[in-house]
Formats: C-alpha cells, structure tokens, sequence
C-alpha cells in the first residue's frame, strides 16, 4: 500500500482512506487476511494505536472484520465492496464536476470534454 | 499496578536559585504511549526529564514513576537518553553494549548488535574515532535496547541525518509494547509527528496543551508543526 499522508487531516482518517481505497481497487482481496497491526503501523510508520484506532473504525463500517483469533479480514461481501467503490468514484466525479461548472463549462460540454479526452488517450 | 500511570506529576515545581524552570505541573502518563514533549527552548522539558531520573530533586510536588519515587528501583524501569553524551571515549561499540549489559538486567544484546549492523556502525570502533552523529546513533541504540517500562529520550534525533533518524523512528515502533510508554523531547516535530500517540507542550515551565495528535489535527485543522510554530512564534 502507499501510504501519503498529509498535514492538514487527522492520521486515523487518511489511514483507513488508504486502506478502503487498497480494498476497492482489489490491492487487498475480498476475504483475504490483513497484516498485524504492528506490521502495517510499521510499514506506514505511524503510531500502533493510530494503526488501531483506523482498523476500529474501519471494522464499523463493514470492510474489515475480525475473528478472535485468526486476525482481522477484509469482507467477503463483494456487494459491499462494489457499492463503496462506486461511492468513491462519484465523490471523485462531483468534485470535477463542480471544478468544471466553476470553469463555466455546461453538463453536456463537460462529457464531450471527456469523450474527446479518452479518444486522445 | 499495571492500571497505575507509569509517570505522574503532582503539583511539581522545580526552581534554580530563584529562577522556576517548572511550575506547579500534574499530568499522567498511562503505559502503552508515545508521546512528545514540546516546547521552545529553556521551557523545562530537560529540567522535567531530569527529575523522573532523580537527576534532581523537586522544589515542591512530587514525581512518580509506577508510582514509586524515582530511586534505585526505578533506574531498572527506566531507560534514559540524556541530552548530554557521558560515554568514555576509549570504549568501542563493543564495549559499550557489553557495559550496558553488564549493567542492566533488561539489556537485549542480540538486539543491539543488530541494531549497530543495520546503522553500519563497526563494533570494534572506539568511540573516540566516531562523528558526533554516530555516537548519538549508538547511544540511541543502547538505550532503545533495554526492556524498560518507560524511555525517557531527551532531544534523540538532533544531531542524526534524516535517514539515519528513520532508522530510529521504525526502532521506537517496532519496540513499541502495551505495557511501555517512550516520552521524547525534540524540536522535530514534523519528523517524528505520525509516530506520537499524545503531545505535551511545555511552555516558560507550565504545561499549556496535553491532547492526542489527532485530536489536535481535527480540532485545529493543522499539523501539530504547524500548531507549535504558532503557538510559540517569536
């Protein structure tokens, strides 16, 4: 995983932001087995109980799951895992469109803005 | 016991002639915890580390370590970094982590030596022929070496380059233990910010912020860095 962390946002928040976004785009496979929390607080370099706090909440929210003792899990609810993707990519998509109608551009100018730029590649 | 805080002041004051360094401080520190004690220089962040060794003695109030005053049974719980080398300069690294482990029950010397091998540093070096930044390096190890149950490290990353200092970062993690707590002093606060669970900030001897890193981020919307150069700004 890459772990960026910025200045501004608490490091709990940007951890379980790379660990969803680790889950959605298939780098941690549904039902596969995470780490120890010592070794991925180790390998963002980050505080143990930072680490811990984000699995936590991470655990509420459904994508991760443990069992007392083999470990923590990420869901096997495929369906779980879609619906969040997809929640992230309109979250992308209304930032840039909201960017775009700043720019002055219409709903229909901005998708023939896109389809021209998927044409060039 | 295990639920007593591993460090706690009451109304500690501690004065030099008639000059307070620390005034009327309470606060706990519960095991399992790094934390980061900042403050401009002279606030008393060495002064405070000094008297949870017994290196001096309170002007008024207390300082407990697992609720102990600080003595002879708590040397063997805490493992002190000084802000000053005290090392003989004839010793060489291998020396020193035989005295350390002759010294101290908790001393792991495997675990140094690894350490030492991964920092590059040749055990048969005498202290004598080491830069100022290597022998900060080795007594860095030493220290991070013991099995202690509280680390008191004053300013440990001054003088290292920055590769060397996340070196010692990943040491203070992957040392990290529930039952332990690591107290740093340091003026980098950037550098060390994402491995604090809590900060102090120690200010003209009083204690005028204690809360959680990110606590601190949603509350101000900023870094701790940040924070600290505005709080204190000259």
């Amino acid at each position: 995983m890459q772990w960026n962390l910025s200045d501004d946002r608490p490091i709990y928040l940007q951890l379980m932001d790379t660990i969803t976004l680790a889950i959605t785009s298939g780098t941690l496979a549904a039902g596969s087995r995470l780490p120890s929390v010592r070794d991925l607080a180790a390998e963002a370099s980050v505080n143990p109980n930072t680490m811990q706090r984000a699995l936590a909440e991470l655990e509420r929210t459904g994508l991760l799951y443990s069992q007392r003792t083999a470990g923590r899990f990420v869901t096997d609810r495929t369906e779980q895992i879609t619906k969040k993707r997809k929640e992230l990519a309109m979250e992308q998509i209304h930032i840039f469109l909201s960017s775009m109608k700043d720019m002055g551009y219409s709903a229909e100018e901005t998708v023939e803005l896109i389809r021209q730029a998927i044409k060039e590649g | 016991m295990a639920n007593e805080p591993i460090l706690q002041c009451t109304g500690l004051c501690k004065s030099y002639g008639n000059k307070p360094a620390l005034e009327n401080i309470t606060f706990a520190l519960e095991r399992g915890r790094i934390v980061g004690l900042l403050g401009p220089n002279g606030s008393g962040k060495s002064t405070l580390i000094k008297l949870a060794n017994g290196l001096l003695t309170p002007t008024a109030g207390e300082i407990r370590i697992a609720g102990n005053l600080p003595g002879i049974e708590t040397h063997a719980q805490v493992s002190y970094l000084p802000e000053r080398t005290y090392l003989s300069d004839w010793m060489t690294a291998n020396d020193l982590l035989k005295f350390f482990a002759d010294f101290y029950k908790d001393f792991n010397l495997d675990k140094a030596a690894q350490m030492l091998t991964h920092l590059g540093i040749q055990p048969n070096d005498t202290l004598k022929s080491m830069s100022k930044g290597t022998k900060e390096k080795i007594q860095l190890v030493v220290v991070m070496s013991r099995e202690a149950d509280l680390y008191l490290l004053d300013e440990p990353i001054g003088g290292v380059d920055p590769a060397a200092r996340d070196y010692i970062l990943s040491t203070i993690l992957t040392n990290y233990s529930e039952t332990s707590t690591v107290l740093i002093s340091t003026h980098l606060i950037s550098d060390i910010e994402k491995v604090l669970d809590d900060v102090i900030f120690l200010n003209k001897g009083q204690i005028t912020l204690h809360k959680s890193v990110d606590d601190i981020r949603s509350e101000y919307g900023k870094s701790v860095d940040a924070l600290f150069r505005e709080v204190f700004a000259c």
